[in-house]
This record gives structure tokens, C-alpha cells and sequence, in this order.
């Protein structure tokens, strides 16, 4: 009998739809592939057996249909799901239990997608590694010794060992895409504004997008537009059609189009076999009938230092809300401290040391006197950013990178050197910054580790990341991770 | 020249409440000088000084929606996860002085 974890999303569903198997044999299929390989990947903090159960019941007794009913799926833990235990990796949330559903978990529901659990992450999102999840970090199924990228790596690893076809990440510096390149999968970091924010917690505002994580583009087509919509209850989504992903990803046909190699998204930082395989991407999508030509966005090389000034600087503020009165943690409460004194003591005890190092860098960059050098050139440069972004797409209809300067890295080499981990993101924080869309998906091996290429395109046109991405997939089948750790 | 101090660091912490202790201190003031000078980098950005800051990626306009009474979440629901709760409401330590 086919092994049902590892079929895509797109042939679960119609294998469902088709009655050839039923969601609940999908789904117990999945959550004893947890039960068999996650004490060694460690992608999940919560495993939810009953409500993915009752959920690929619903499916079979017809009360829920769609073109991703009974696929079963992962959810960052950052994500609020109803009654669910939600840590977003940090202590400061053990034991949590939402009382409402984000509206991204509403349409997952209503999509009859089946949420098997919640994937590790970096404690608040902030981190490239998952090596800051106050629960232990994830292993990287293609070598259990090395980061599954971050802060999504729990999403992006259960999808790349067989644990789930699918998985929600959220991306404000490269959270879904770096850990998609590093692990051999696609993850898409949809344009600001597409997908609502109504129940994720919040890390930097202004720059946060959740979007799907999958195996191949167009089951991620099919999760994009599962999710994305306009949603009242987020003031800063986008009230417009969500961009024809699913279609464009069938389409996968890049002639016409120009693809623009970024100048600055190069050599220096970059692996050389991270480079050799991007040269070859750009080669491949030649031959597939893409025009090509170079950019050059001179402000890029200033992004990281942006991003790591307006991020932090948002979470110090988006971070208060853990005060130790309405949810989680509450440290020393004698009846002789002060709310001050508990409140200081709950936050030192439930962050962790990255977290507490951006809180401090953010009230750093906004206090009197530094506001005008730090946050205040920052927002300056965010500007130029996007007018980089703006200009390039003059000259191209599509953008394209590596996803990440090097392949996976051991666990423990940059945990106790937060600027060598901030690299990590360089090449994908500039479509934050600006809030168009981007994509990473599997560009072949260096040293047997994956290697993404990076496909950015102009806010709202994500249907462009799908066409060219899913044109790619077809000449250049992604690489299958060996796993060879499994007994 | 040194970016930042450990006072510094301390009145930082103060100001975030968060009760760090010695150690914590001093590592996150060598941290924060190397993070600092990476940073700083951005002052190097000559043509910003007539650009307008963006603050977010969507140039939204204020967003309003009917003024009509909706149903809100359960009590019981929202303080089922406090960490302590009298009488229907958030319990919290003391605010004010014995004194005052």
C-alpha cells in the first residue's frame, strides 16, 4: 500500500475526494509518522490527536469540502488555535490555551485542513535557528545535526521528514523562507497585508506575514489561497482579490517574462556552492524562455542593519503586552512585591536571552536621542528600499536570489554570536522591508545539503513567485532528503 | 568609542521590565556593543536626508468599521488564562504605596 506521508496535499485531497482513502486513515497515518520520527526532529511542541481526528471525521461524514479537505497540516506556534496550548516557543506562554481562533486557523477549519499540531519555533519568532525555542530546537531531517533554518524551522522540517504535507509559517525577516531553503521545501512569505494578522502574536507589526510552507509550489498555491483574503479584523489587510496563485502555478510558463538577478544578493558571505547552484537556477530559467537581465538595488546592503533596528524596535513595544496580569507567567508573587517588581521579575524568568537582547536593542534605538539616528534613519532607509524594489521592477517582472548565503549550519555554531546569526536573514529581509512577496524553493544540493533560490515580485502579484516558481519545479524536481537517520 | 554602557544597559532594562541580573548585564552589553556598530551602518546612507520615513508596507488610510455592538469574548474564557482572578476580574499585586 502507498505510504500516505508521502503523498503531496494535491494527491491527498483527491485520493480523499476520490474515496480511496479516508482523511481519518490520512490522518492517523501522520500522527504515527510523529509518533515514529519526531523524538529525533522535534518539529512539533504540541500534537493535537483528538481534534485532527475529529476534524478528517467531519471530512469523511461529508460535512466539510475543498480542495484541501482531510490534509492534515502543522501550525507555528505562534498561530492562536482555540483551547490549544499556544507557547510561540517561549516560557513566558507554557500552558496558554487561546480562547479564540486566528482567523488563518478559521479558514484552515473551514477548508476542512486538518491541524495536526503545533511546529517549533525561535521563542517569538526571532531567530534563524529554532535554537532560541525555549523547548529545544529542531533538527534538520536531511542531518539531525544541523539547524532547520528559523524561526519556522518546526513547520519547515515536519514538512521536509513526512510528518505533515503541510504547514503554516510566518515570515518577518525570512522565518518561512530561510528554513524552506535549508530544508529542501517551498515557502512563500505571501505580500504584506494578503494574509490577515488577526491572531498571530505579534512580533514586528509592520513587517509580520504568515504563508504556507509545503513540498511542492502547488501545494503551496492551494494553502496560499486556502488562507489569504481580506479580513476586517486585521486594520492593515489588503481589501483586494487574493492574487491567482493556484492558477498561475499551473500555468508554470516563464516565457516573456525577465527575471532579475539582484547584483547585491551576492559574492561576498556567499558559499560558493550556494552561488554555483543559484548560477545554474538562473541558467535553468534561461532555458525555460525567461529573459534575463541584472539589477541593482544599491540600498540592500543596508537592510540587515534596518531590519534590525525596526524589528526590535516593535517588539519592545508589541513585547509589553506580557506583563504577567492577563495570560501566561507570573513570577514572585508574595503579596508584598509591587506589580512592578513582579511584573520585572516574570519577564526576566519567562524570555529568553534573545528575546531580552531585542527588547533592550528596540528600547535602545527608540529612546530620546538615539530615535533620529537609529529608528528614525532606519524607517529613511526602508523608504529607499523600496524604491530599490520599485525601480528593479521596471527592468524585470520578477526578482531572484539565493534564499540563504550558506547551506544548513551545525546547531551550537552561531548560538553565542547573535550577529553571525543575523546573516542568516540577508537576502530575504529586503522583500520585508517593502512588503512584496516571495518565494524559496529547492535549487539542488551543496555538500548534500539544499539549496533555495529566491523568486521576489512586485506587492500583490504572488501569482509571478507560483508561474515562475512552479515552472522551475518541473525542469528541476526538488532533491529527496536520504534520512538516513531513520531506524 | 565604546556604543554603550552597562549603566546604560541597566537604565534600559529598567525601562523594559525586565529584572536582569549582573551577569546578564555585562554579556548583553558587550552583545549590544557589537550589534550596535553593525547597525550604526545605516548612517552611512547619505541620500536619506529629504526621504520620507515609511513606517508599514500598505499606505492605508484610517480604516473604520460600523459603529455597532458586537459580542465580545467570555469572561470565563479570557480569565480561565490569567494567572490570577477574584470576583470576575484580573487579580493583580499592589499598585500603590501602604502609604499613600
Amino acid at each position: 500500500m502507498t505510504d500516505l506521508t508521502r503523498l503531496t496535499a494535491v494527491e491527498t485531497a483527491v485520493a480523499i475526494r476520490d474515496r480511496e482513502v479516508s482523511a481519518t486513515e490520512v490522518t492517523q497515518a501522520h500522527l504515527d509518522r510523529i509518533a515514529a520520527v519526531d523524538g529525533q526532529v522535534h518539529a512539533f511542541l504540541h500534537v493535537d490527536p483528538e481534534g485532527a481526528l475529529d476534524t478528517a471525521r467531519r471530512v469523511d461524514a461529508g460535512e466539510l469540502s475543498g480542495p484541501l479537505a482531510g490534509v492534515p497540516l502543522g501550525l507555528k506556534d505562534v498561530v492562536v488555535q482555540k483551547g490549544v496550548p499556544t507557547t510561540v516557543g517561549s516560557k513566558i506562554l507554557e500552558g496558554w490555551r487561546p480562547p479564540y481562533d486566528a482567523t488563518v486557523v478559521k479558514r484552515l477549519r473551514e477548508a476542512g485542513v486538518v491541524i495536526l499540531g503545533k511546529t517549533n519555533m525561535d521563542e517569538f519568532a526571532m531567530g534563524s535557528s529554532t535554537e532560541h525555542s525555549a523547548y529545544g530546537p529542531t533538527h534538520n531531517p536531511w542531518d539531525l545535526s544541523r539547524i532547520p533554518g528559523g524561526s519556522g524551522g518546526g513547520s519547515a522540517a515536519a514538512v521536509a521528514a513526512y510528518e505533515a504535507p503541510l504547514a503554516i509559517g510566518t515570515d518577518t525577516g525570512g522565518s518561512i523562507r530561510q528554513p524552506a531553503a535549508v530544508t529542501g521545501t517551498v515557502g512563500v512569505k505571501p505580500t504584506y497585508g494578503g494574509v490577515s494578522r488577526y491572531g498571530l502574536v505579534a512580533f514586528s507589526s509592520s513587517l509580520d506575514q504568515a504563508g504556507p510552507c509545503a513540498r511542492t509550489v502547488m501545494d503551496a498555491a492551494l494553502l496560499h489561497e486556502a488562507i489569504a483574503g481580506y479580513d476586517p479584523a486585521d486594520s492593515t489587510s489588503i481589501p483586494s482579490p487574493v492574487p491567482p496563485v493556484v492558477e498561475a502555478a499551473r500555468q508554470a510558463d516563464v516565457s516573456g517574462l525577465t527575471i532579475g538577478v539582484v547584483r547585491e544578493l551576492s559574492g561576498e558571505g556567499y558559499q560558493a556552492g550556494v552561488q554555483q547552484r543559484f548560477e545554474e537556477a538562473v541558467e535553468t530559467l534561461t532555458e525555460l524562455g525567461a529573459k534575463v537581465v541584472e539589477v541593482s538595488c544599491p540600498h540592500f546592503v543596508y537592510a540587515m542593519p534596518a531590519y534590525y533596528l525596526i524589528a526590535p524596535s516593535e517588539a519592545s513595544s508589541n513585547l509589553a503586552r506580557f506583563d504577567s496580569v492577563r495570560y501566561g507567567l507570573r513570577v514572585g508573587d508574595d503579596g508584598e512585591r509591587s506589580l512592578e517588581e513582579v511584573m520585572s521579575l516574570t519577564r526576566a524568568q519567562g524570555f529568553g536571552a534573545e528575546v531580552k537582547r531585542r527588547i533592550i536593542l528596540g528600547t535602545y534605538a527608540l529612546s530620546s536621542g538615539y530615535y533620529d539616528a537609529y529608528y528614525g534613519q532606519a524607517q529613511k532607509v526602508r523608504t529607499l528600499i523600496t524604491r530599490d524594489f520599485t525601480a528593479a521592477f521596471q527592468q524585470a517582472d520578477v526578482l531572484v536570489s539565493p534564499t540563504t548565503p550558506t547551506v544548513a549550519f551545525p546547531l551550537g555554531e552561531r548560538l553565542d554570536d547573535p550577529l553571525a546569526m543575523y546573516l542568516a536573514d540577508l537576502a530575504t529581509i529586503p522583500s520585508n522591508l517593502y512588503g512584496g512577496p516571495a518565494m524559496s524553493l529547492p535549487a539542488g544540493l551543496s555538500e548534500g545539503l539544499p539549496v533555495g533560490l529566491q523568486i521576489m515580485a512586485p506587492t500583490m502579484r504572488d501569482d509571478l513567485l507560483y508561474r515562475v516558481g512552479a515552472a522551475f519545479e518541473a525542469a528541476r524536481p526538488a532533491p529527496v532528503p536520504p534520512l538516513s537517520w531513520e531506524a | 568609542m565604546s556604543q554603550i554602557t552597562r549603566e546604560e544597559v541597566a537604565h534600559l532594562a529598567r525601562l523594559s521590565r525586565l529584572a536582569l541580573d549582573d551577569a546578564e548585564l555585562d554579556g548583553l552589553a558587550a552583545q549590544l556593543e557589537v550589534i550596535l556598530e553593525a547597525v550604526a551602518k545605516i548612517g552611512e546612507v547619505t541620500d536619506a536626508a529629504d526621504v520620507t520615513p515609511m513606517t508599514h508596507a500598505v499606505p492605508l488610510e484610517n480604516v473604520m468599521r460600523p459603529d455597532v455592538v458586537r459580542a465580545s469574548l467570555p469572561r470565563e474564557d479570557v480569565l480561565a488564562g490569567a494567572p490570577a482572578a477574584e470576583d470576575d476580574r484580573f487579580r493583580v499585586p499592589r499598585i500603590l504605596d501602604e502609604e499613600s
